[in-house]
């Protein structure tokens, strides 16, 4: 018999071998140059924008809108790349409805703000279709300089270095460069391999050596590199998952809802990738949306993502929540899980009601259970391992302006340090700002 | 229920919405079809004398200036009067006036400068049933090459003299087109009336070349790589022509020539100011070539419905109500003072207000925390800059202060009405007196 939406367990193959090209298409599909022409026209080139200031790497906003309302979405990727080499990526991955877009005046004056998102990947696709890498290397200056880690906050480094002319090694711990670009973001906001493809025209600027499957605290070592090399930047992100701490937890089907989403980043056809009938993920952040969201477009008949608060104290945005609703998951809101029923496999997820209190939450004594043959756990990732003689605040790495940690020589950024927010966008500013702090220390 | 019925020179129409001669009213269909949707009338596009036809260009005749989302401001055209013999014009003008007894059919007219040949055309066009001719005197492209249109448009004896020869010709109505392309309008409107025009109709188009290609360097529109210069008209040109109009119907030599409005009229608020600048009619073109003939609808609703809140009973009721406030600079109330006032309720905060006030202006916008953008009433000239940039329409509005209160940028009392003629720093200040009126 064939497989279904309602087949027990965890298998693959739920659907129609052509639903999953289209439940894995592009979100936000690009505009087209009419579109975009649209779009462009509506900016009002505000007077020190706020979507500018809203922009965690203060792309000039106005400015490249205005590049494309002008016939010249090359120069407005220019514009965007100066502040931001990772703009492709955020065009697709950033949550524009709570930073750009929120604070653009048209969303305060209708309530549909300039579309900023679509116009940067508008404007980014056009440059990067174009082959070929827009920046050029400034004289070598001698100096070799060590990047661990290949996501974003690494990436941006690495470039801003290679362009002031320094020598890089750009190490990661995986098997490809990219981190949570290529292994953490839901699937449908970067298709057709973007991740890889940036990557590659990011390295086109030369001067950065690529050495992967290096872990830092493995292959690597801090001291090791420190002698090495005239500086180092960490941008290791959180390896760490957080654990419910409940009973029940080592059952199995009960697995992180990151490695999750990295396996289905990492599967090239979908319909051989196994998922649960009844899953639930434990979370309320972009993790959880995106596996959840993930397991209904691979084929699960119920898909409930649980969260601790309501749904105002979700970190997921409202749109991200309308999204996961829009797909068939059901969110279920003020519920703690307090146990896993499993009988080897888990079965049913035990959950307490609670209610919000302006410190938290408390529980309520009420309790239900949720059917499950798969849970994926998103509460949260921390910083496994941190290396040697770095101070930490609230677990993760303390950094001062520029990405200075508390060891000379090393600076620090993405989410790996105490002020990272989860976002690509604010990863892309710090390692930017880290390697800017870098050369100015090396060249003073 | 106000009634928009027309009666221009004797010529009664419905409503007083004419397609102006064109290519709307380039042959017997289109007409149709606009009288279909509801025009009042039509002016016939230009008719030549009898003989071969007319050659037009068959590539791009149009160039074109857009706005926002692609909103044709401005559209220029280096089309040629009608390329149609003239048999067939005038059985299809007469077919249609025929068929729509109540709708002003004028008939456009363009021959070279003979008397003769102006005769013989007026024969021909008599033999229609038309209600009028209108004398293209204002086409600026090809046919001025000619020695025709706006060749002789620009020149006010050449004006009177053909005007004279129709006026003697014919018993019709006679419509006299001025050209926008000139220095002074109010001599070829003089030159008109002198040579015994029942009314002049402007504007034409004005002279322009839309764009350049920058990867041909030809000029817009290109014919085969070069360019001559069109007819410019749609929005664009309206403040052109409201100027003209007001001109005309203040100048004492002409106040009471009848006008027909054009130029850039595209809603029933454009026709209204034409009117209420003095005009008893007016003709549409260029926006019914970009939105098709139903336009007429909204404008004759649209007026209709702003007459009945005005309590107009009639068009006669408003025309040239706004001609009398059209005065020189010299009369102005130089003792008015108004400051920008910025309603926080409206405000977007987009900071445009700001950026042009404080880059171009004169400093006279501070902002506050949270982007709130407030208006420095001591440096507010009241230049209407950030109420042009707003994009919030009535969000920035000039409040004018009452007489005898104290303007914080002058330090000094308002005081009533005076003007530059009566002025401390006027060299030729003459003794006081009122306002003109």
């Amino acid at each position: 018999m064939a497989r279904s939406t309602s087949t027990p367990g965890i298998v693959a193959g739920r659907l129609p071998a052509a639903a999953y090209e289209q439940n894995f298409a592009d979100l936000h599909p690009p505009y087209t140059a009419h579109e975009a022409a649209v779009a462009a026209d509506r900016c009002y080139f505000c007077h020190d924008a706020p979507c500018v200031a809203a922009c965690p790497t203060a792309i000039d906003i106005p400015l490249f809108v205005r590049q494309i309302a002008t016939g010249t979405p090359r120069a407005a990727a220019k514009t965007i790349f100066d502040r931001n080499i990772l703009g492709g990526m955020c065009a697709r991955a950033c949550p524009t409805e709570t930073l750009c877009e929120q604070a653009c005046v048209r969303e305060a004056a209708e309530g549909q703000p300039v579309e900023i998102g679509r116009l940067q990947r508008f404007a980014t696709d056009a440059l990067m279709a174009r082959g070929g890498h827009p920046y050029e290397r400034s004289a070598p200056t001698g100096r070799r300089i060590a990047v661990v880690g290949a996501g974003p906050a690494g990436l941006a480094c690495a470039h801003r270095l290679a362009l002031k002319g320094h020598a890089v090694t750009l190490f990661d711990a995986r098997a490809r460069a990219g981190g949570l670009n290529e292994f953490g973001i839901a699937s449908y906001k970067t298709v057709d391999d973007f991740a890889a493809r940036e990557v590659d025209w990011l390295l086109g600027v030369g001067g950065i050596a690529v050495e992967l499957g290096r872990r830092l605290g493995a292959e690597l070592e801090l001291d090791r590199l420190t002698r090495d090399f005239d500086a180092v930047f960490l941008g290791i992100g959180l390896s760490g998952v957080n654990a419910l701490g409940t009973a029940g937890e080592a059952a199995e089907n009960v697995r992180d809802a990151v490695d999750f989403i990295a396996e289905l980043r990492q599967t090239r056809d979908l319909s051989t990738l196994p998922v649960g009938r009844r899953v639930v993920v434990i979370g309320g952040g972009m993790t959880a949306i995106d596996a959840a969201v993930q397991a209904r477009l691979l084929g699960a008949e119920e898909v409930a993502l649980v969260y601790r608060g309501g749904r105002d104290r979700m970190s997921a945005s409202a749109f991200e929540q309308d999204l996961a609703t829009s797909k068939g998951v059901r969110i279920v809101t003020n519920a703690r899980p307090v146990r896993l029923v499993a009988d080897g496999a888990v079965r049913e997820v035990e959950f307490v009601r609670t209610e919000d209190r302006p410190d938290g939450f408390a529980d309520t004594g009420e309790t239900f259970r949720l059917p499950a043959d798969q849970v994926f756990k998103a509460i949260g990732q921390r910083l496994d391992a941190a290396p040697d003689g770095l101070a930490l605040a609230g677990g993760k790495i303390r950094t001062r302006e520029g990405g200075r940690t508390s060891r000379p020589g090393v600076w620090a950024g993405g989410d790996c340090v105490a002020d990272g927010d989860d976002l690509v966008v604010t990863a892309v500013a710090q390692g930017r700002d880290a390697a800017e702090d870098i050369h100015a220390s090396l060249t003073r | 229920m106000p009634t928009l019925a027309n009666d221009f020179l004797g010529i009664r129409s419905p409503n007083p919405f004419w397609l102006a001669s064109g290519p709307p009213t380039d042959k017997e269909y289109n007409v149709r079809r606009g009288f279909e949707a509801g025009w009042g009338g039509a002016v016939w596009k230009t008719l030549a004398e009898a003989g071969p036809p007319l050659v037009n260009v068959s590539g791009p005749r149009y160039g074109a200036v857009w706005g926002a989302d692609r909103r044709l401001l401005g559209l220029n055209n280096i089309e040629l009067i009608t390329d149609r013999p003239l048999e067939l014009n005038l059985r299809e003008i007469k077919a249609v006036k025929r068929d729509y007894p109540d709708r002003a059919v004028v008939v456009s007219l363009m021959v070279p400068c003979e008397e003769e040949a102006w005769k013989r055309i007026l024969r021909h066009v008599e033999e229609t049933g038309a209600d009028g001719v209108e004398l293209n005197f204002g086409c600026p492209h090809g046919m001025n090459e000619r020695g025709m249109g706006s060749a002789v448009g620009q020149v006010p004896e050449y004006v009177e003299m053909v005007t004279r020869w129709v006026r003697a010709a014919t018993r019709m109505p006679v419509i006299v087109k001025l050209t926008p392309n000139v220095a002074d309008v109010r001599r070829a409107a003089r030159a008109a009336r002198a040579g015994g025009a029942d009314a002049v109709s402007l504007i034409n188009t004005l002279n322009s070349i839309t764009s350049v290609d920058l990867d041909t360097f030809s000029p817009e529109p290109s014919i085969d790589g070069k360019g001559s210069h069109g007819g410019y008209a749609g929005p664009a040109i309206k403040p052109v022509g409201l100027h003209m109009v007001a001109e005309i119907a203040r100048d004492p030599e002409t106040a009471h020539l009848p006008l027909s409005g054009i130029g850039g009229i595209a809603t029933w608020r454009d026709a209204a100011e034409y009117i209420a600048l003095g005009c008893g009619n007016v003709q549409v073109c260029t926006a019914a070539m970009t939105y098709g003939f139903r336009i007429v609808e909204e404008m004759v609703a649209g007026l209709t419905l702003w007459m009945e809140d005005k309590g107009f009973e009639r068009l006669s009721d408003f025309q040239g109500r706004a001609a009398r406030n059209v005065t020189d600079w010299e009369h102005l109330n130089l003792n008015y003072v108004a400051k920008a006032r910025i309603d926080q309720q409206l405000c977007i905060k987009c900071g445009r207000c700001y950026a042009a006030c404080e880059d171009t202006s004169h400093q006279s916008i501070a902002i506050r925390d949270g982007r709130v953008f407030e208006v420095i009433d001591a440096e507010c000239v009241a230049c209407n800059l950030c109420v042009v940039v707003c994009p919030v329409e009535d969000c920035i509005t000039m409040e004018p202060l009452p007489v005898g209160v104290v303007d914080s940028r002058t330090g000094k009392v308002v005081e009533p009405y005076a003007n530059w003629t009566t002025h401390a720093h006027n060299p030729a200040a003459r003794p006081q007196r009122g306002p003109a009126s």
